[in-house]
């Protein structure tokens, strides 16, 4: 009985996603970006490369920004939702329901569909799987900021310096570390400073596939052992859910907790 | 000039009296030692199929020693199978195994020492220490052999095919695998090494020490621990070579250390760690090769100089070039590279600007290999493009 209102409940905010047609822009912008990429570069090796690129820094941003907006836009709505008699976990939880799915189905369709026409090999599986599990991350990280900060820019605001951080601030901070500490065997640490960022995790997930005779050489015979393993693919997979469960459990308890 | 001619024609007909002694477990001689004894000068010993357990068997006769449906030497483990010391010899189409282990000795399959004018073709080496170990001897022909060993490690096994101090060899179609390195030189001059593929060796495909005026083409190096070693060496040709798959912290295409006066010709580097890494060598030449998918393309040490690099096509790379050194005392020109962002207005298929192999964090990743985990993230993108813009980490006359 609950399940089949949250599955309702899911429904409704994908129609109202795919009414705002914002949804349908950016998959279109997805695909025809990749598709040009394809048709121009002369490998799809270069393509793909480029579309590395959209994946870590694009797909993050919008899943963040994306999210937020459509949080504040529909806050109405789930105070109406408030108001009947249905627990407020399964309310949150149908609301990132349908922003996942709507993401997830832009980005299988913009991405997915040239890439498996293109370059359906390991490095073009390991991009899509990437691609998803980003999209899962940042649109629960976007939850939980979006119900702890008050208003709207605010939460626009915490979800771009967020962004911010993720691709760009933490990599500078890592390179910093990495300089510092030059001295010391860094190779343990190097593994644990690449699970605290989602975007680096997929960013080497990606590169395993890709770069891989470079990454053969010094310390990247360490990431080859360690994530091409089987329990390297099942780390990364791991620390992936962690990153997408994590966020949206403290979201949830949040939300329970709030004065709407 | 009768006698002369008589002479002559005694030294021509001399081999048409040379007997031919069949050995074999239905023969009158069954003992592959026993025909050697009781064989002259250019006698050819026929060994049938079989399995010869010898020992120790020592050839310094001019024979032709040829196996009819693989008969089998066996080592047992214990012993050096077969040592020849003289000239005029072929060892044809007999399957070597098991030859014994020693950490004292260089024990071999086959071993050469101090001959002349051999030839040893179509024979299968399995589970040597040194499969053929060929010492201070000239003309001498490896041809069409299939050795294979089984690797332990670097200390339990020996060289696929080992040359000491020879000179005009032909090393060629042979497919060694398994070995310490696949094809090792050290002094051995005026010799060629073709058409071979060597593969899954621990070290070295081939390692090349103190050899001058050497050529190797048509060779296949695929996989092996550390690729190819060509060291302190000069007037060395390479050409049509294929470098493959050679994967590992210290593993290259090929690694030239203290080289001079040698040429890398229409060479094929697929998928190394390292494509080329080059340490002391001058006045060499690389031309019209082809580096796809490499970790690094070149790594061109400080320590080289006057070096050309034209008419190489460079595509999918992780890094085209990488170095040690802020100036460059090498040549690079009309260079392929996929990583080219300038334009041709004139259309004349050359970029109007020149371009920059060397990229920002290729030096960064030289001085701290840890943050090669940063690679193709945004951060290190933006410094690359910094770099680009004001250039003042990398050489900056490579172009």
């Amino acid at each position: 009985m609950e399940g089949e209102v949250m599955m309702k409940l899911s429904k409704y905010v994908l129609y109202d996603i795919l009414r705002s047609k914002i949804i349908i822009a950016y998959t279109l912008f997805l695909f025809i970006v990749s598709i040009s990429m394809f048709q121009m570069e002369e490998n799809s090796s270069k393509a793909m490369l480029s579309l590395l690129n959209i994946v870590l820094i694009v797909l993050p941003l919008v899943s963040l920004v994306f999210t937020t907006i459509h949080y504040y836009n529909s806050y109405e709505f789930i105070e109406l939702m408030s108001s009947q008699p249905m627990s407020r976990t399964r309310i949150l939880l149908s609301e990132f329901g349908g922003v996942s799915i709507s993401l997830l189905s832009a980005f299988l369709v913009g991405v997915g569909i040239p890439v498996l026409i293109f370059s359906a090999d390991a490095t073009g599986f390991a991009l899509l799987f990437t691609g998803m599990c980003l999209t899962l991350v940042f649109a629960s990280i976007a939850f939980l900021t979006s119900v702890i900060a008050r208003d709207k820019a605010r939460g626009i605001g915490f979800a771009l310096l967020l962004w911010f951080y993720f691709a760009l601030i933490y990599d500078g901070l890592v390179l910093l570390i990495l300089f510092s500490f030059s001295d010391y065997p860094l190779e343990k640490l190097t593994l644990l400073l690449s699970a605290l960022n989602p975007i680096d995790l997929g960013r080497i997930f990606i590169m395993l596939k890709m770069d891989v005779s470079a990454l053969m050489g010094y310390t990247g015979a360490l990431y080859k052992d360690f994530f091409g393993s089987g329990t390297g693919i099942l780390f990364t997979t791991g620390i992936m859910l962690l990153w997408m469960l994590l966020p949206l459990w403290l979201a949830v308890r949040k939300f329970k907790k709030k004065d709407l | 000039m009768r006698h002369f001619i008589i002479i002559l024609l005694l030294s021509i007909s001399l081999p048409l009296f040379s007997r031919t002694i069949i050995v074999g477990n239905n023969q009158p001689v069954r003992s592959l030692k026993i025909a050697i004894a009781i064989a002259k000068n250019f006698d050819t010993i026929l060994l049938h199929a079989g399995t010869y357990k010898e020992g120790a068997i020592t050839l310094t006769k001019s024979l032709t020693i040829i196996g009819q449906n693989n008969p089998v030497l066996d080592g047992e483990k214990k012993y050096e199978i077969l040592l020849i010391s003289g000239k005029n010899i072929t060892i044809k189409g007999i399957q070597f195994r098991n030859s014994g282990y020693s950490a004292m000795d260089d024990y071999a399959s086959i071993k050469l020492v101090d001959a002349s004018h051999v030839t040893i073709e179509n024979n299968e080496i399995f589970n040597s220490y040194f499969a053929i170990h060929i010492s201070n001897t000239s003309f001498v022909t490896v041809r069409n052999n299939r050795i294979t060993g089984s690797p332990k490690s670097e200390q339990l096994t020996g060289n696929a095919i080992h040359l000491w101090k020879s000179n005009y060899a032909v090393i060629e179609n042979n497919h060694v695998q398994g070995h310490r390195d696949g094809i090792y030189f050290e002094f051995v001059t005026f010799s060629s090494i073709r058409n071979n593929l060597s593969e899954k060796n621990i070290r070295y495909g081939l390692h090349f020490m103190f050899s001058n005026d050497d050529t190797y083409f048509n060779n296949t190096f695929r996989n092996n621990g550390a690729g190819v070693a060509v060291m302190y060496s000069k007037k060395v040709k390479m050409e049509n070579n294929h470098f493959e798959q050679n994967w590992g912290p210290s593993a290259y295409g090929i690694l030239l250390k203290d080289i001079s006066d040698s040429y890398i010709l229409h060479n094929t580097f697929f998928k190394n760690t390292v494509g080329i890494h080059l340490e002391g060598t001058s006045r060499i030449i690389i031309e019209r090769n082809i580096f796809t998918g490499n970790g690094w393309a070149l790594k061109v040490q400080a320590s080289c100089e006057n070096n050309d690099f034209h008419h190489n096509n460079f595509t999918g790379n992780s890094f085209d070039i990488g170095t040690n050194g802020s100036i460059s005392l090498n040549t690079f020109y009309k260079n392929y590279w996929d990583k080219y962002e300038g334009y041709d207005i004139n259309k004349d298929g050359i970029g109007d600007i020149p371009y920059h192999p060397v990229s920002m964090y290729s030096m960064i990743v030289e001085q701290n290999p840890y943050s090669l985990m940063l690679f193709r993230s945004f951060t290190v993108q933006l410094l690359d493009k910094a770099e680009k813009a004001i250039p003042s980490l990398t050489p900056e006359n490579l172009s």
